[in-house]
């Protein structure tokens, strides 16, 4: 499996923030998108909600299940990406990139540290796999 | 996602295939089957658009050999096999006494004293012993070792299945098995020799395209899908199966029909053959439902705003829950959500809109005719070409 970029965190839920001055972008990761499979609906709140960390923040469809989205950090939403509400299936080509989904002003920086660097993501999902690897 | 291991899961010829293309395997009825190779919609599409293959031996394969087979099928199913032509297979059910539906398998009739029942993966054995304690109560049809005029031969551990479905899939057969099978008329089934071995094939399947279905051993079931493979025929999972079935909305057993539901509500009244007069079981039942109509009726739901409708979501009309979705979910090709649900008779009018609550969320869904996607003869022909 590629290495996940490492100019951002990640969460054990599979989302990812890249901090970028005062504000901040969200996002799943590849892995998450390749376990989900074809993307066709994303729900996300509203520019000016109020999320919290680790708490759910949304919705994410593919054709196969419906998964919740968890926030990596707290803070009040600035944009949702529309582009991946009008074309869910960026969230799979690009999820690091254009498939984005929010923007958020984070209430606290220190809550960052509560999440893994790439290198630890990578070990994680890398043990996941290997779970799962044991099944049928 | 961890998956919990399940060692006692049965796995298909075909299985190191599977994972050799790097399939992603799932528990299923029993089985460790493909969900999805490369992903559920580029497989859904290949087959609307050209052709793709399924590993469908997890399906129950049941001969059913000898003079009295005919007569004792009869007695077992609701539609009157006896009227079956030769090299032919048909839909049909099996029903208990009250008109509930056991399973729905396709039958094929090889010839005048051999035929194919081909029932789901989690009714093969309930499907054999069925019709096995049909043949108890039939005068003539011995089901045991010495004088046996009537066999019961369960196939489903010595054959595969491979079933190759799309606009082109007529193309590759013919390139890999043999011209002949592109001369097959629709439901059309027979026996052809590939290398040293024999192959059932059928001008059948489950996904609202043209295709073919095959029943072969093991060996030459391997060579077919790799054949196949390297023509490409496009490797698909249960999940690209489940979604082109639903466009073409063809119901699933233990989602759309069950043993709590009859075959005139669902929509199968037409697979219901009660004109000769035959004894069959679930006969004296079906005969009155017919006779006094049904009030639940199983109708086609599409999506108007967006979010999936998936199993158990429950409609709503006039504040009220009047029905959950039997089988619901994402349409590739329509872009959009579609569901199947037993809706009130009275209420099951082409064109009526009604609230579906997915997960607290309520979106607005309209009554349509079934199928959801036609089969295109268009397509097949420029395909072809």
């Amino acid at each position: 499996m590629a290495q996940s970029p490492d100019d951002r965190r990640y969460s054990k839920e599979h989302e990812w923030i890249k901090i970028d001055g005062d504000s901040a972008t969200i996002g799943i990761t590849e892995y998450a998108q390749d376990q989900l499979g074809d993307i066709v609906y994303v729900d996300l709140p509203e520019p000016g909600a109020k999320i919290t960390q680790f708490e759910k923040m949304g919705e994410i469809e593919s054709v196969k299940a419906v998964s919740d989205l968890y926030t990596p950090a707290s803070g009040e939403v600035i944009e949702a990406n529309g582009d991946v509400v009008t074309k869910p299936e960026l969230v799979n080509s690009d999820p690091h990139g254009g498939g984005w989904l929010l923007r958020i002003k984070p209430t606290d920086a220190a809550e960052v540290d509560k999440l893994l660097s790439a290198a630890d993501y990578d070990a994680f999902i890398s043990n996941e796999a290997k779970d799962e690897a044991l099944g049928p | 996602m961890p998956t919990t291991p399940a060692l006692a899961l049965r796995r298909t010829p075909l299985f190191d295939l599977h994972e050799a293309a790097g399939a992603r395997i799932v528990p299923f009825a029993g089985w460790a089957m493909p969900v999805q190779y490369k992903g559920i919609v580029e497989e859904h599409n290949a087959v609307r658009q050209r052709a793709g293959m399924f590993d469908v031996s997890h399906m129950g394969r049941l001969f059913v050999v000898g003079s009295p087979a005919a007569s004792l099928l009869r007695s077992a199913l609701t539609y009157d096999i006896t009227k079956i032509d030769e090299g032919r297979g048909h839909y049909t059910l099996l029903c208990n006494d009250d008109g509930g539906i056991i399973d729905d398998p396709y039958v094929y009739r090889l010839d005048a004293t051999r035929f194919l029942v081909v029932g789901n993966a989690s009714n093969a054995d309930r499907d054999r012993d069925e019709i096995a304690s049909r043949a108890a109560g039939l005068e003539g049809t011995g089901l045991t070792a010495s004088g046996i005029d009537a066999e019961l031969l369960d196939r489903q551990e010595q054959t595969l299945m491979i079933a190759v479905q799309g606009p082109a899939a007529s193309g590759y057969m013919s390139r890999v098995i043999g011209p002949e099978v592109a001369a097959m008329e629709k439901r059309a089934c027979t026996e052809l020799p590939f290398m040293q071995y024999k192959l059932f094939i059928s001008r059948t399947g489950y996904t609202g395209e043209d295709g073919f279905e095959i029943v072969t051993s093991p060996d030459a079931g391997r060579a077919i899908w790799r054949q196949l493979a390297v023509e490409g025929v496009e490797p698909c999972g249960l999940g690209a199966r489940d979604t082109l079935r639903l466009e073409a909305a063809l119901a699933l057993w233990g989602h759309d029909i069950d043993e709590t539901t009859n075959p005139y509500e669902a929509g199968l009244g037409w697979v219901v053959s009660l004109d000769d007069g035959a004894p069959f079981t679930g006969r004296d039942a079906l005969a009155r439902i017919k006779q006094q109509g049904v009030d639940r009726k199983l109708i086609c739901l599409k999506a108007i705003d967006r979010g999936v409708i998936r199993d158990g979501c429950v409609i709503i009309h006039d504040g009220e829950s009047i029905a959950t979705v039997a089988s619901g979910g994402f349409s590739p090709t329509l872009g959009t959500s579609i569901a199947m649900a037993y809706l009130p008779r009275d209420l099951a009018a082409y064109g009526a809109e009604f609230d579906v609550d997915v997960r607290g969320r309520t979106i607005r869904a309209v009554v349509v005719r079934r199928p959801f996607v036609a089969h295109d003869q268009e397509k097949r022909e420029s395909a072809a070409s």
